[in-house]
This record gives C-alpha cells, sequence and structure tokens, in this order.
C-alpha cells in the first residue's frame, strides 16, 4: 500500500525513498571531488588498510569520512530542530534562523574567535577546545529563551511577538557581530566569514568530536518530545489538560533545539533554509505527526545538507562554495515555488 | 462532591473577574453555567481547570486541592474542552482524538475512538485534516478528543467544556447534549458546561448556575434560576417563559438587551419574527 486512508504516502515508503536518497549522496560524497574515489580504492582501505594508497587512504579516512558524517548530522540536527520550534511555537515559520538561535549562536562563536585573545581569554584558557562550540551553544539557547521570554505574556506564547522579537535578536547580534568585524584582525576576518556563509570545508575528526555528541544527543532526545510537540499543535493550554508538564516539556524542547543548532553553528557556521524547509516537505507527504515528522525530517535533512555540500564541492571545482550560500540558493527559490503553489501548512 | 469551588475569586490584572464564587458538581450531575459576555464564565472554569491561579478560594475535585493532584493522574479523571483550539498543522482526525489516550497499543484505543467517532458523527471525517473542517466539524472532533481522555478512566470523571456546541447547528447540539447527560446519568461523569443556548440548558441541565458580573446570581434547577425577572436583570432581555408538559421550561425572548426596536437589527424579517 502506498498511500494510506488519508492520502498520505504511507511512512515506510517515505523512509526506503529517503535511506536510498541518504546512501546516494553518501557515495557521491565520499567518492566525488578533486581526488575521485573509485569503488576498489575504498575497498581496498577497508579492507587491506595497510597495503592501500596512501593518498586514498588519507582522502577516505580524515577528509571525505569526516565531512560526510558531520555534513548528515548537522543537517539532521538543523531539520530536527526546525520541526521541534515549528512545533512549541505552533508556526510553521519558527526556523531557528528566524527566532535568532543561529545569529546568538554565530555572535557567540565570533566573540571566542576576535576576543579569544583579550578579553575571552581566560574562558578560552578554562574550556580549551571546547570553549568556541560550548560558547555558540550558549548562545544558541540563550537567544531561543530570550525570544521566548519576550514572547510570553500571562501564560500564552504570542507568535507575533515572537517573530518579531526575532528580527530584534537578529539585529542585535549582527550588530554585535559587525562590531567584531570591524575590530577583527586579517586572520580572524576570514575565520569569521566562516561563520556567517556556512562550511563543512574544515570539518575533521577533532570537529566531530566535539560537537558530534551534542548532535547526536539531540538527535536521540528528539523522540521523546514527539508526543507532547503533537499535543502543543492543539495548544499551550491543551497540552497541560493531557496532563504534561508543559513548562518541562517547554524548556525542555527549547534545551534540544538550542543545544543542536548550537553545536551545528559551531563546526559548520550558519547555514539557513534546512530548518524551515525540510519539516514543510515532510509535513506535505506525510502529515504533522511528530512520530514520523521528527526522525523522517532528520534523514531528509542529514540528506539535503550532504546533497548540497556535493554540488557546492562540483560546482567552482576545485575551489568550492560556502554550503549557508547553497543551501540559500536552493532552499530560497524552493520556498518560493511553495508558496506559489500555496502549498505552505 | 466531584468538583468543588469554594468563594473562587480570580483576578485578570488588578481586576477582579471572578468574585467569591462557590459551586459545586456532583457526580452524575449536569450542571450548565450561564452568563452573559463577559461575566466571567470562562475565566471561572479556566480557574477551576487549574490553568489560571485563583486570587483566593479552594478548588478541589474528589476532596483533594487541585494543586494536590499529579499533571498525570489529573488528566486521567478531569479532561477540559477550552472554547477554541485552532489547529494550524495537516493532523488528521483520527491523529487528533489519538493525542487524547495515553500512549498505549493501538487495539486498546481502536475500539474506543471507533465508539466517539460514531457518537459524534464525525467517522467520516476520521481520514480528513483538522484544519480544512468547518467550524462545527472541528468542534465535534475536539469534544470528541476531550471524552477519549476520559472515556475509560477508572475513577470518579470531571469535564469541563467550555462552549462546547457553540458552532453545532441544532441537531447536533441536541445530540452533544444527549449524549453528555447520559454520560452523566449512566456513567457518573460530573459535568460543567459553558453554554449561550437558554434552551439547551433548561432542556438538558440538572442545574444551572447564573453568572452576572463575575458573582453568582443563581444556582438552582433550571425552573427555578430561568424567571423573565432574572433573565431581565441579568441579560437585559426581556422574555416569556412557557413550562413545557415535558417538565422543564422554555424560554421565548421578546426583544432586544435594551428593551426597544429601534436598537434591534432592523431587517424586516426580524420584526415579523419577534
Amino acid at each position: 500500500m502506498v498511500r494510506d486512508e488519508a492520502g498520505r504516502l504511507a511512512p515506510g515508503i517515505a523512509l526506503a525513498g529517503i535511506a536510498t536518497a541518504a546512501l546516494a549522496v553518501a557515495w557521491l560524497s565520499v567518492t566525488s571531488g578533486a581526488y575521485p574515489l573509485s569503488l576498489s580504492d575504498i575497498l581496498s582501505v577497508i579492507v587491506r588498510p595497510a597495503e592501500a594508497d596512501h593518498v586514498a587512504r588519507m582522502v577516505l579516512v580524515d577528509v571525505r569520512l569526516p565531512r560526510f558524517l558531520l555534513g548528515f548530522l548537522v543537517g539532521a540536527v538543523l531539520a530536527v530542530s526546525g520541526a521541534i520550534l515549528q512545533g512549541l511555537f505552533r508556526n510553521p515559520l519558527a526556523d531557528p534562523g528566524l527566532i535568532g538561535v543561529s545569529a546568538g549562536a554565530s555572535l557567540a562563536a565570533i566573540g571566542v574567535i576576535v576576543l579569544g585573545g583579550t578579553w575571552l581569554g581566560r574562558w578560552v584558557a578554562f574550556a580549551g577546545e571546547w570553549a568556541l562550540p560550548i560558547a555558540a551553544f550558549i548562545g544558541g539557547s540563550g537567544t531561543v529563551f530570550l525570544a521566548w521570554r519576550i514572547a510570553r505574556r500571562a501564560g500564552e506564547t504570542s507568535v507575533a511577538t515572537l517573530l518579531l522579537a526575532g528580527i530584534a535578536i537578529n539585529a542585535i547580534a549582527g550588530a554585535g557581530t559587525g562590531l567584531l568585524t570591524f575590530y577583527s584582525s586579517d586572520e580572524e576576518l576570514r575565520s569569521l566569514t566562516f561563520w556567517t556563509m556556512g562550511s563543512l570545508g574544515h570539518a575533521s575528526w577533532d570537529d566531530l568530536m566535539v560537537a558530534g555528541p551534542w548532535l547526536v544527543l539531540a538527535l536521540v532526545a528528539s523522540p521523546f518530545l514527539a508526543r507532547p510537540l503533537d499535543a502543543f499543535l492543539l495548544g499551550e493550554q491543551v497540552v497541560g489538560h493531557l496532563g504534561y508538564r508543559t513548562d518541562w516539556i517547554k524548556r525542555a524542547a527549547i534545551l534540544v533545539a538550542g543545544l543542536g543548532v548550537g553545536a551545528a553553528v559551531a563546526v559548520s557556521g550558519l547555514i539557513g533554509f534546512v530548518g524551515l524547509v525540510v519539516p514543510h516537505l515532510v509535513r506535505q507527504v506525510l502529515g504533522a505527526s511528530h512520530r514520523t515528522l521528527l526522525p523522517l525530517s532528520a534523514l531528509l535533512g542529514g540528506t539535503l545538507l550532504v546533497g548540497a555540500d556535493c554540488l557546492a564541492r562540483v560546482i567552482v571545482a576545485p575551489a568550492e562554495l560556502p554550503i549557508g550560500l547553497m543551501m540559500s540558493l536552493i532552499g530560497g527559490p524552493f520556498f518560493l515555488a511553495l508558496l506559489l503553489k500555496r502549498r505552505i501548512i | 462532591m466531584s468538583l468543588t469551588a469554594s468563594e473562587v475569586s480570580v483576578k485578570l490584572g488588578t481586576h477582579a473577574v471572578v468574585r467569591d464564587v462557590s459551586l459545586q458538581v456532583a457526580e452524575g450531575e449536569l450542571v450548565i453555567l450561564l452568563g452573559p459576555n463577559g461575566a466571567g464564565k470562562s475565566t471561572l472554569l479556566s480557574a477551576l481547570a487549574g490553568e489560571r491561579a485563583v486570587a483566593s478560594g479552594q478548588v478541589a475535585m474528589a476532596g483533594r486541592a487541585l494543586a494536590d493532584w499529579l499533571p498525570a493522574d489529573l488528566a486521567r479523571h478531569r479532561a477540559v474542552m477550552p472554547q477554541r483550539v485552532d489547529v494550524n498543522f495537516p493532523l488528521t482526525v483520527a491523529e487528533v482524538l489519538k493525542l487524547g489516550r495515553p500512549p498505549e497499543p493501538s487495539e486498546r484505543s481502536a475500539p474506543i475512538l471507533e465508539d466517539l467517532l460514531q457518537r459524534l458523527d464525525i467517522r467520516h471525517l476520521r481520514y480528513r485534516r483538522v484544519p480544512g473542517l468547518s467550524g462545527g466539524e472541528q468542534q465535534r472532533v475536539q469534544l470528541a478528543r476531550v471524552l477519549a481522555q476520559v472515556w475509560d478512566s477508572p475513577g470518579p470523571v470531571v469535564l469541563l467544556l467550555d462552549e462546547c456546541t457553540s458552532a453545532l447547528d441544532p441537531s447536533h447540539q441536541q445530540q452533544v447534549f444527549g449524549l453528555l447527560k447520559r454520560l452523566s446519568r449512566e456513567r457518573g461523569f460530573a459535568i460543567l458546561a459553558v453554554a449561550h443556548d437558554l434552551n439547551l440548558a433548561a432542556r438538558h441541565g440538572d442545574r444551572l448556575v447564573l453568572l452576572r458580573e463575575g458573582q453568582t446570581y443563581s444556582d438552582d434547577r433550571p425552573e427555578q434560576v430561568l424567571t423573565a425577572h432574572a433573565l431581565k436583570e441579568v441579560y437585559g432581555l426581556s422574555s416569556r417563559i412557557m413550562m413545557l408538559p415535558e417538565g422543564y421550561p422554555m424560554v421565548v425572548p421578546s426583544d432586544g438587551p435594551h428593551g426597544d426596536y429601534q436598537t434591534a437589527p432592523s431587517k424586516p424579517v426580524c420584526r415579523q419574527a419577534s
């Protein structure tokens, strides 16, 4: 049975489809690039690592594999965080970017880059290589919390206020980023550009060690929010009537989204549109229930980001486009097309 | 007493919207809360639901203060239907109903949901998406979800319903109140429902509570509460009350809130009808 009684694609079919696409982009991501790898190269690296071509092994293990894994995790987490925030705020437009989470996370990250040697020197000395991702995490979850507090009046979260607060927070974080850019050295400026345009180009096993656990934690925690988030679609009051501890769930959801997006921004910079477009697509095809929405958004988000990363590497080879730029290039027109077809919501 | 409110006051800002209201709903009783717009019905109901803090007074369910209940236990014994539930996401009717149930195997929930779909006449809509349904259909879906929550509850059940039939056509209004009445009679549900339709209240309520400016104006059997004098005082509505042979009163409004025809809508049809 391809479609269920509600005329939706059966989740199993969708899962099989996305999983196939995920495998395809995984293959593309690992094999294509400035140094193409063939199946036999990869097999020899896996089966007889000692005899394998040294360069092939290095490209596969040190460059392509961490890049694929990080890209997939970041895409998955951005999509899941988007879905969580949209459910929490009952608004399909609540993207981490729109409510200022990404801007807050990247402001904190850029703060560590630029002020790491001066004002934040003690923090960097204290936290070491964790200084940047932890700062990005605090910046990310702090801004979600701020936007949420501002939008909350008399027990109700006002969606209009939330988006307006998001605009203001984006502006403030943008000003902060601008100020830091103004005071940065040339070298800092280069790493800074990396944040604002987003890139997986520097992905390494170190990045994965630092951000991976947080990303995986966010993904693993998200299914526990599925049922209460479904209840949130009926309104905050109803969540309480159904016996959930509304405040705990809100905090948990904000923590998971802030943690995930913070960690994602820490290793890949600003990547927009994944959190907005992917949950939309999944809802169109499979409906709004978070039990299917969250896992399939994760899978599709990872696939989409890795796919976009492959494109970004190929289009202007041997150079590569920043992935954030690539996503906006793909996501913007795609979203407009959805809008014109009036299939939003 | 299944639900007891004693001298409850609720403030919105500095304004006391509900003042010293005491109210009881016993097991097996269907009580209807009446009053003009802004009389504090919904505010009182939300205070009874524990959504809104009371400025003073006590709310207890089955003898225990509301605050002493664990949220999950409370949800097993009490269900609340807010005045409006807007669904902006493409959930189907069946999915919304399922939200009322705890996590459980579908063999357990399926017969309950099937029963409720049938009783609320939404079986044919079960795979439709809720945002695309009419207001009345959505209201029946929400009511079904509310009932699903306590349908197989082992203990006493309290239902708090805020204008649960406001968007329904007359036939579905009767059907829903008939169902509520049966649930109170046969299953001992204690039901408090806010309503505006005086005749619906008279026909189905065991007891009516009439609120005026946040205070209880009267709390008694329908024929005691629905008097021409009370309706004039509380709503500013002139009316005739007829006692039907079935044993409940019927209210026939005779003119608008200000007692003169000029302020009433001036469509000719209205004039003739009144």
